[in-house]
């Protein structure tokens, strides 16, 4: 039971505290490039997140029984950036076999995803800081749903910022920037929500 | 291929201002915010982005010939991840301050669309010499403007310059320029990476809007100067015609 707990507070902690957008800014250019329609980044979020599990699923084993065993942990971004961009092919492949309406929505974000700083740094980042292999999943989990949420909030808030009245200056990517901001300062309000419970 | 006078020179300087990664293709923006708290940490990361971008144009322009169009992008990456590797190594023994400072973003070079992009777009069609300026073009470039994106941010949020806490073999100097008391916080906090990166990306439209309206000014100017010039020769013509008639 108390790993449970812990689990969902380590997946909710990554997703709302330590937000992967606004707090750690991985995958800046996707959140900017692709949050022009719902729709759309609807659709990168969820390619992201299906991307992230499977890297974390295949890339924690392959550090903790294959590199670290045959003495080479330093190769640990070169095998990474492989198996991502492998599975990134494998998985585009697969959708467009099985379910050709999900390639149709996805398709065009899978490619993009191998060059998301998320997937790589999540991936990094779980064996840098030695994590087990359960926070790993929910350090996972918490990251990519968390990008999902912020990249879907903030493109419902861009398709209102189309009609708004901005300066010229500040047209397009600078006002954009500028919400991104307003949502760190709200985000920073959730710091210490789980303060009080001790994990 | 002919080659214009100057070519290196115009190679060299379009990465830092007509085509700047950063502020004109908007590319390479998570270490862009993430790294510019202060503006020894900016330095540290354009260094170690443009020796990875110098290796890997050099290497990819050599090797131009060997890879086909169907492995390009495994293979490019590979190269990538190999000087990143590298780098950090290097980074890790002799600069452990800058390692840790940077963390996971040095690893996250890897993926930096720049890279790739310059590998893709120039080394891979250009020669060794071209691609070397290219890049170092480029990496100094981006250092700049993350420099100048951690200027903003060090000065208002801190209220001073520090040096010497990750280069640690520079003596530690600390300049207060703003009074202790009258730094604003935010701007070390990632909320104020977005402010300053939108406020810059702003003033650069200002300018160029300006310069377009300018430009189309003068243009609407020497239109006009020219339709009036155009009507007194008519005029005169006339005049000329008319004058005929009477005589």
């Amino acid at each position: 039971m108390n790993i449970f707990i812990s689990f969902i507070l380590a997946i909710l902690s990554s997703m709302l505290i330590d937000n992967v957008v606004l707090s750690r800014f991985y995958g800046i250019c996707p959140f900017l490039g692709v949050s022009k329609k719902v729709n759309s980044s609807l659709g990168m979020g969820l390619a992201v997140v299906f991307v992230i599990l499977l890297a974390t699923l295949i890339c924690w084993p392959l550090y903790n029984f294959v590199l670290v065993p045959a003495g080479i942990p330093f190769l640990d971004t070169v095998a990474y950036i492989l198996v991502i961009a492998s599975l990134v092919q494998l998985v585009g492949l697969f959708i467009k076999k099985y379910s050709p309406s999900l390639y149709k929505s996805l398709g065009i974000y899978l490619p993009l995803i191998t060059t998301n700083c998320a997937v790589l740094g999540v991936a990094q980042g779980n064996t840098d800081q030695g994590l087990s292999f359960l926070s790993s999943l929910a350090n996972a989990l918490g990251t990519s749903i968390g990008f999902l949420l912020i990249i879907v909030v903030f493109s419902c808030i861009r398709v209102r910022l189309e009609s708004a009245n901005t300066p010229k200056a500040f047209k397009g990517l600078p006002i954009a920037l500028i919400t991104a901001a307003l949502m760190a300062i709200a985000f920073m309000g959730l710091q210490g929500l789980f303060s009080g419970i001790v994990l | 291929m002919a080659r214009e006078k100057g070519y290196t020179k115009k190679n060299f300087l379009k990465g830092i201002i007509a085509e700047n990664p950063l502020f004109v293709s908007i590319l390479g923006t998570c270490p862009a915010l993430a790294t510019t708290k202060t503006v020894e940490a900016a330095i540290g990361m354009g260094l170690l982005f443009t020796i990875v971008l110098v290796c890997s144009s050099i290497l990819v322009s050599l090797l131009r010939k060997l890879i086909t169009d169907e492995i390009r992008t495994p293979a490019y990456i590979v190269i990538i991840a190999t000087f990143v590797t590298l780098v950090k190594m290097f980074t890790n023994a002799f600069l452990p301050e800058l390692y840790s400072t940077l963390g996971v973003f040095i690893s996250l070079i890897v993926v930096n669309c720049i890279v790739l992009g310059r590998a893709e777009a120039y080394a891979s069609k250009n020669n060794v010499f071209d691609s070397l300026i290219d890049a170092l073009g480029m990496g100094v470039g981006y250092t700049l403007a993350i420099i100048s994106m951690a200027f903003f941010r060090e000065l208002l949020g801190t209220g001073a310059f520090t040096f010497g806490k990750i280069f640690t073999f520079i003596p530690t100097v600390k300049l207060q320029i703003i009074p202790k008391g009258y730094e604003i916080m935010m701007f070390q906090n990632p909320a104020g990476a977005f402010i300053v990166f939108a406020i810059i990306l702003a003033v650069i439209a200002f300018i160029k809007n300006r310069k377009a309206e300018l430009k189309a000014n003068l243009e609407k100017q020497e239109k006009i100067r020219k339709a009036q010039e155009a009507k007194a020769a008519a005029a005169a013509a006339q005049a000329q015609t008319a004058n005929g008639g009477d005589k």
